[in-house]
Formats: C-alpha cells, structure tokens, sequence
C-alpha cells in the first residue's frame, strides 16, 4: 500500500534533490497538491501486478552502432556563444564551495 | 488581406502553387500579413519577411514551385519546442528566453526539404506540460471561437493559429493528447502518428518515451500531406523508424469492411464527459454505420487508469530531462557565490509553477523508496494498457472515443486544481502510453454543460502502431460525412 500523503519535510527533500529552492509559501501549496495528485495515482495499487513486465519504451528496439569515425562537431565557439558566463573557451561557474 | 487564400487548404494551395494559378509568395505574404494581426497570442515569434522564414538559407522561391515539392510555398507554424536555427525557441518557459539555437529540429528540416516556409512559432504551456496553454511563460493562447476560452494544450498556439486562420497548417507535440485535445478544442484536425514515425532530434524533450511529432490542419488530406513530409528514419534520433512504404494520401469515401470498436471505459461509461459532447459523439458513430462501418462496443479495463500511469511515467522523465537547465550552457542564469545556489536559484525562477509540479512529482517517483511503488508500477500498467489495445484490435480494425471529455473550458476555470486539469486528457493518454497512433477530427458542435455558445467537439481514431495510412484514410471518409464548417458546425 502507498501512502499518499506526503509531508512538508519530505517535500523538501525532494525539492533540494531537484536543485528547486522553493519559497515557504511553495513548499506548503506543493505538499497539498503532490497529495492530491499521488491519492489519485495511489488507484494502480489496486491492481494485480504479480508478473507483469515493465514497458520502458513501445516498439521492438534494437542497438544500433556506427563506425566510430572522427567527424566535424559544433565548433567551441559556436558552443559558448549561448553560455550565460564563458571564460577562457570554458563554462564558467561559481565556485562549489563559496 | 485576401479571405479567399487564407480560407484554401494546404492540398489546395499547394496544388494552385504547382500548376501556376497561384505565387507562391503572394500566398506566404496573406498569411504573413494575417499572422501580424495575432490577436490570439498564438504565436511567440513571427516571419517579418519571406528570407526570414526560409531557413538555413535554402530560399523557398520560382525553383521549389517549379520542382513541385508536396508543400512549396506553403508556411507553416511551428510550435516553440522544435529548435529553428536562429530564431528564437524558448519552450514556453522563460528559462529559454532570447535563445537561439544553432541548429534545427529533422522535422522542420524535412518540411523545409518539401517547401514549406516557417511562418512562425506557435506559443505552447512551458515544456508542453499542460492542457490548456495557460502554462505558457509568455501568456495563454486564445481559443479563436470564444476568446474567453482556453485553446487546450499543449500546443495550444498551434491550433489557434490553424482555426483561427493565422496559419494554414502547424506541427506540434503530443505526449498526453497535446496535438489532439487543442485540435478538439479549436475545431481542427490533430494527429498524433505511431511512436517513432517522426525524429524527436531537435524537439525539445519532456517525456522521450511518449512524445510525438505530428500534423495541426483544418482538413485530413492536408494532416496526411504534412505528416508525409515529416516521417521518415532520422539517424539523429535512434528511436525514429519512420513508416513503412510512407503515408499515403486519404482517398477513402466508405467504410465498408471496415470494424470500431466503442471502448466503454472511454465513452459510455466515462465520468465527466459532457452530455453535448456525448450526443456529439454518438451521432457521429451511427454516421460510421451508415458509411458501410461495423460498430460495437468492447473493453479497455485498463485505460481508466492510463491518467495514473501517465502522471509518474511523464513527469519522471521529464525531471530526468530537465535536469540539463541549470545555469550553465545556455538560457537563464540567476547569479549566486555558490554553484548549488546558482542551479537552484535560476530553475526556481525560470521554471513555472506547473514545470516546478511535474519536476517534484517525477523526482519523488524515482526517489529512493518509491521507485518500485510509483515508477515500477506504472511501467506495468503501461504493459496491461498496451495489452488492451492490442486484444482490442484482434477484433477490431480501430477503436473511437470523444477526444476531450468537455468543450474548451474558460480560462482560469482548472488554473486552481492540477488534477482537474490533468483529467482533460482522460480519453488521450492511453494511445500513447501504447505507442499507437490517433487522430483528432472535428465532428460538430455542442454547448458546455450549463449552456452557452456552441463550441467544437473532437472525435478520436485510434489504430493499431504503423495503420497510420489506413486511419488517415478512414478519418477522410467520416470527414466527409460529417461536412464540419468552422461557422456552421456540423451540416
């Protein structure tokens, strides 16, 4: 059986794994409606399972591999013009540990 | 700005275009002059001339009309998620405000290979997470039959744009009923073709194992004809098959020998569907019997609970494929001194309320301790929904369904309730959870429940993955029947 109620601190748990840093006033609103939505979905509980195999994707796949040949990419420029702070033909970040 | 263009359909236009009856850039130039007077805000980014809307410089012009390509000269609007190289895709989210991606999605690529031209980029809810466009960063999109309502979603621009004849035809997405219930809504035709019938490269991802590209049209051959441009193996994409031998276009004009199937689950026995819609829907199954169709009704036990499944299934990916915004390579950043708070800070403000929902449910359903109970599960149910469909289809040749439960609601009337809002897609989220293809045709009008103006209702095809052809055909065959006119409803 899963529990469908989910708690403000778990909430925040969740939201830190998601790198959100929900205000106060989202935490709260969330944890009601991540319950409503979970009691809703808590149905397929219901259901007989036992043996069923899982669908991850709908059609018959198969792998496919290419030669692995070197060939023209994005060129490193071309990359960085989009970057909110590039630096030194790199992505700049602030530190982890300021 | 001349009616008489604006109100040809593609397969018409395109044909005039070929023998020379019409110019091509007289044609892109109505369209453009009436997609300027957007008083629907369903398009976030507009051609201002015809060079613009000719991509990677492949120019549209005499040569296109002289080699008669299938859609020479004919523009066409593209929702915000597919990357256009140069031109703005934002997504709907402001977390992409003012990017330009440097490359352009295979399936605007393969439209441009036909002639078409990119007319503009159809407003969407944020990362297509939405049935009612309200989700959009940039505003809702209007329904063009009552602008007090929503146009459905999530590509919700895009079929605003189509009906409310901004645009003669549009590609969107459909990962729950995105392409569909916005088609239902504003009275066109939507198709959402067989999982891996168009590439998904340069579509930005919300759910992988479920979006789908496909055609907005206000006619079934001109769904087909856009469809047919698009399809194909793309290298880029590993889960593209394309469709054998290619779409044909819909000639149709009976339906003997053909068989429906009436899953109760979806229709006779579905809560909440409007008794206008209902009637709607009815009238237009006898209408199948009369074109030579055997009905009856059958069983999908496991449909009812494919809203479920498809609300771990979805959001789990998508918080998989959102995690890639975070600051670092393109769009928004909200500076911090730390790089934790970097991340969380700029996805807190660049993501919307309904994005920030979904990325919380999916996170919660892979966390540790849930996996099996909420992921696990839902994967199965998706088995035992395919396996329905497929019983189903031993029997018979297509399964029907209303496409929305209601008429398009008011704006602001779900805006409170996320649940609500997701049980819009109660009779569309099983196909793709499937993989399969369906279609949306409009089928005539109804008032909401508690009265009021006559607005649109979709009927929903669904066939067996790759009947794509065949469905186009049997959809064409029941359009005609049903003889829908964007003022007159059904006649």
């Amino acid at each position: 059986m899963i529990r469908s109620m989910i708690e403000r601190e778990q909430v925040e748990h969740v939201a830190t794994l998601a790198r959100l840093k929900l205000s106060e006033e989202e935490l709260e609103r969330m944890a009601g409606e991540l319950s409503g939505i979970l009691e809703h979905v808590d149905r397929i509980s219901e259901l007989d399972l036992e043996g069923v195999e899982p669908t991850s994707h709908v059609i018959a796949m198969e792998n496919v591999l290419r030669p692995d040949e070197p060939r023209p990419s994005w060129s490193r420029d071309e990359m960085l013009e989009r970057a909110p702070d590039p630096a030194s033909g790199a992505f700049r970040v602030p530190s982890p540990q300021a | 700005m001349d009616q008489e263009l604006i109100e040809l359909t593609v397969a018409e236009a395109a044909g005039r275009v070929r023998s020379g009856e019409l110019s091509a850039d007289e044609y892109f130039d109505a369209y453009r002059e009436a997609a300027a007077g957007d008083s629907l805000n369903a398009l976030l980014w507009r051609a201002e001339d015809r060079s613009q809307a000719d991509l990677d410089g492949t120019r549209a012009s005499q040569e296109e009309v002289d080699s008669g390509r299938p859609l020479a000269g004919i523009p066409v609007a593209v929702k915000d998620i597919f990357c256009t190289e140069g031109i703005p895709t934002t997504a709907g989210s402001r977390i992409l405000e003012g990017y330009r991606p440097p490359y352009t999605a295979t399936a605007v690529r393969r439209l441009r290979g036909a002639g078409a031209r990119v007319l503009g980029k159809a407003n969407m809810d944020e990362f297509a997470m939405g049935s009612s466009n309200e989700n959009s960063g940039y505003g809702p999109a209007l329904n063009p039959w009552d602008s007090g309502r929503v146009p459905g979603g999530s590509s919700g621009g895009s079929a605003a744009a189509v009906a409310g004849r901004l645009a003669p035809c549009a590609i969107g997405t459909d990962t729950g009923g995105s392409i569909r219930q916005p088609a239902a809504l504003c009275g066109i035709v939507g198709m959402k073709p067989t999982y891996g019938a168009v590439s998904r490269y340069g579509m930005i991802a919300f759910a992988s194992s479920l979006d789908q590209c496909g055609p907005l049209t206000r006619s079934v051959t001109d769904a087909a004809l856009v469809l047919q441009a698009m399809e194909g193996r793309d290298p880029c994409d590993s889960t593209s098959v394309g469709i054998e031998g290619g779409i044909e276009l819909p000639g149709r004009e009976d339906l003997k020998g053909l068989s429906f199937g009436v899953p109760r689950e979806l229709a006779s026995e579905a809560e909440g569907i409007e008794s206008g819609v209902r009637d709607v829907f009815e009238r237009t199954v006898s209408l199948i019997e009369e074109l030579g169709g055997e009905v009856a009704e059958t069983e999908l036990p496991h449909a009812p609970h494919g809203i479920s499944a498809y609300y771990v299934l979805a959001p789990a990916e998508a918080s998989a494929n959102l995690a890639r915004f975070d600051g670092v390579r393109y769009g928004l950043r909200v500076e911090a001194d730390e790089l934790t708070e970097m991340y969380e800070e700029t996805r807190v403000q660049g993501f919307g309320a309904e994005v920030k929902r979904r990325i919380m449910l999916g996170t919660y359903a892979l966390s540790s301790g849930y996996y099996e109970a909420y992921y696990g599960r839902a994967q199965r149910v998706r088995t035992k929904i395919a396996e329905d469909f497929s019983k189903a289809f031993e029997r018979f040749d297509f399964v029907v369904t209303p496409t929305s439960p209601t008429v398009a609601f008011k704006l602001g009337e779900r805006t409170d309730d996320p649940l609500a809002m997701y049980l819009s897609d109660y009779c569309t989220v099983p196909m793709p959870l499937a993989g399969i293809p369906a279609i949306s045709i409009p089928a005539g009008t109804a008032q909401p429940d508690g009265g009021g103006t006559e607005l649109p209702v979709g009927f929903q095809i669904a066939g067996p993955a790759f009947s794509d052809s065949a469905m186009l055909g049997t959809a064409h065959a029941l359009e005609r029947a049903i003889g829908f006119s964007r003022n007159g409803g059904s006649g």
